[in-house]
């Protein structure tokens, strides 16, 4: 058996909701678990350098990402994301809005 | 003696300037509360409001607010129920002033008392500040702002909760407010309803997060919530929140009876989350909210119950938010049609760049988008659209440069395309692009003792 059998894809639009916003350049994510045992797959997969790859081209800085066990979410800043952010920016997504689904595209390779 | 009532009802009607205009009434009308909340301040409405005083003294304010007021007064005077409203903008007794003169039109007079909040704005006293060594760099790039002193239009201190809580015990029933925290709207008919003290810090944190929660108007309510949208109630009659709080720092988040909407914890934890950075340290000018510490439950259809919220003690520091002018921009569109819909929209790009090129335009930024492909997701769509088949795509540009000129010409430059560029092109009836002014965003902090806020109340 080959290591790619024993994993399975997994779109993350299916283990979470999310909402962004902006403050200046930065988008911020909050990506939350559809249901509580979701949390613990969250925070062991969807790390910042994921979320950094899977951004790759879209941002130009950094990417933080804080928890909430409470809340079951993370929450993911997303530096030079808004092509200088709130006025200055040419984008349709000035304010970051749509960064939340952007992100839910992402799909996880998670163990059969 | 009277107890105090058990709870005190804040219900949001605003969540931004340009927000539904009938939610205010709804929420006053729709069953009791106790105060209307309205925040109309986003980060750069301060710099379009200084421009429209500076054309005409008496402006500077949300002129929506006024009509509204006109519309609601009678009922809120009838009910008792109070208002804090930051439309008072750059110009908070020229909004205080307009509201008195509708009140008198409406026979209040004697009836009503209206609060009013300023010594946020800090434009006239920049040079003096920087001057005593406060360099008020950008928190975002560590620039000085001596470096673009001369080009900035609006500084404004954001103040907290305690000058509203100084309105409301002088007996004031409308409070407006400059550049006052939207969560200090919220906040300080808690405090001043509980005798909450300045150092009672998880309560107000507890008072910040129920203001957190309901900014943004119905976005904690069902609106632009993604988790189940296709199935939350009746959003064309869709209520607006309401906070249900306690002298002990918990709080329900509900609407009104018969509204649309959904108040459901996945909707909440949306509304927490937006526009967050670090969630451990909230930081506001009343105290510092730690967001990991709060519990959400179902508490019955449309209400949640919120506790646990934990607080730290506020920082010495106010942060301060300036605009400034940077420069100009513009952004042109056409629609291409199938077949090639796509292609025929990037071959258009291609020439345009090529033409701005040849007549030597020099941009800071030119940005293409394709909206209906990629101007969302951008190469997150690309990997997966079907981009030979699109029915039609948005060709959308945009210029950005220090010189008017150059991003005037632009704007004269899409509309040739129509005739002399790729077929089956269309959607220009709006004309050409008008070049914006960009007034940019600085945020800076300052020390507190550097700003003194000051509360009015006047007899309407």
């Amino acid at each position: 058996m080959t290591k790619a059998d024993r994993k399975r894809s997994v779109p993350l639009l299916e283990l979470a909701h999310a909402r962004s916003g902006d403050k200046g350049d930065t988008a911020n994510v909050g990506l939350i678990a559809l249901k509580p045992e979701y949390y613990p797959i969250l925070v062991q997969h969807v790390t910042a350098a994921r979320v950094a790859r899977h951004f790759k081209g879209m941002i130009s800085g950094p990417v933080e990402r804080y928890e909430l066990p409470n809340l079951h979410a993370l929450n993911f800043l997303l530096h030079g994301a808004l092509d200088g952010g709130g006025t200055i920016s040419l984008k349709t997504d000035a304010q970051g809005k749509v960064f939340s689904t952007a992100l839910l595209r992402l799909e996880l390779e998670l163990p059969k | 003696m009277k107890p105090r009532s058990a709870t005190v009802r804040i219900a949001a009607g605003q969540g931004f300037w340009g927000d539904w205009l009938e939610a205010p009434y709804r929420q006053v009308t729709g069953g009791p509360v106790d105060y209307l909340m309205m925040d109309y301040l986003a980060e750069v409405t301060m710099s379009i409001l200084q421009k429209q005083k500076s054309r005409d003294p008496s402006l500077g304010y949300a002129k929506d607010f006024i009509p509204l007021m006109e519309r609601i007064l009678p009922i809120v005077a009838e009910r008792r129920i109070k208002i804090t409203a930051n439309a008072g903008g750059v110009n908070p007794r020229g909004c205080a002033q307009a509201v008195a003169e509708v009140a008198r039109r409406l026979r209040l007079k004697g009836k009503l008392r209206i609060g009013v909040v300023t010594g946020d704005d800090l434009l006239g006293r920049l040079d003096g500040l920087l001057a005593r060594g406060h360099e008020l760099r950008n928190l975002d790039t560590n620039r000085r702002l001596a470096d673009v002193r001369d080009r900035v239009v609006s500084a404004n201190a954001y103040l907290g909760a305690w000058p509203v809580v100084d309105a409301l015990r002088r007996d004031a029933d409308v409070v407006v407010t400059g550049r006052v925290t939207d969560t200090g709207l919220t906040l300080a008919p808690m405090i001043h309803a509980f005798g909450w003290r300045p150092d009672a810090w998880d309560l107000l944190a507890a008072g910040t997060v129920a203001g957190h929660t309901i900014e943004c108007g119905a976005q904690c309510s069902g609106g632009n919530c993604l988790v189940d949208w296709e199935r939350i109630p009746d959003l064309a009659n869709v209520g607006y929140p309401i906070v249900e709080a306690a002298p002990d720092g918990t709080f329900e988040i509900t609407k009104h009876p018969g509204t649309g909407g959904r108040i459901s914890v996945a909707g909440v934890t949306e509304q927490l989350v937006y526009e967050m950075g670090n969630p451990a340290e909230y930081i506001t000018p009343d105290c510092i909210a730690d967001f990991t510490t709060i519990r959400l439950e179902q508490h019955g259809k449309d209400r949640v119950r919120v506790s646990g919220v934990r607080g730290r003690p506020a920082t010495d520091k106010l942060k301060v938010s300036m605009g400034y002018f940077y420069g100009y921009k513009a952004v042109g569109t056409l629609v291409y049609a199938w077949p090639d819909a796509y292609q025929k929209a990037q071959a258009a790009d291609r020439i345009l760049r090529q033409r701005l090129a040849d007549l030597g335009l020099k941009f800071e930024s030119v940005l293409t988008e394709f909206v209906g492909a990629d101007a969302t997701h951008g190469p997150l769509a690309r990997a997966s659209a079907p981009l030979d088949q699109l029915p039609e795509v948005q060709l959308r540009i945009g210029v950005r440069s220090p010189d008017r000129a150059a991003v005037d010409r632009f704007t004269r430059e899409i509309a040739p395309l129509i005739l002399n560029g790729p077929p089956s092109v269309t959607g220009f009836a709006g004309g050409r692009p008008k070049p914006e002014e960009i007034v940019a965003y600085w945020p800076a902090l300052l020390d507190k003792g550097m700003v003194e806020p000051c509360v009015e109340v006047v007899d309407v």
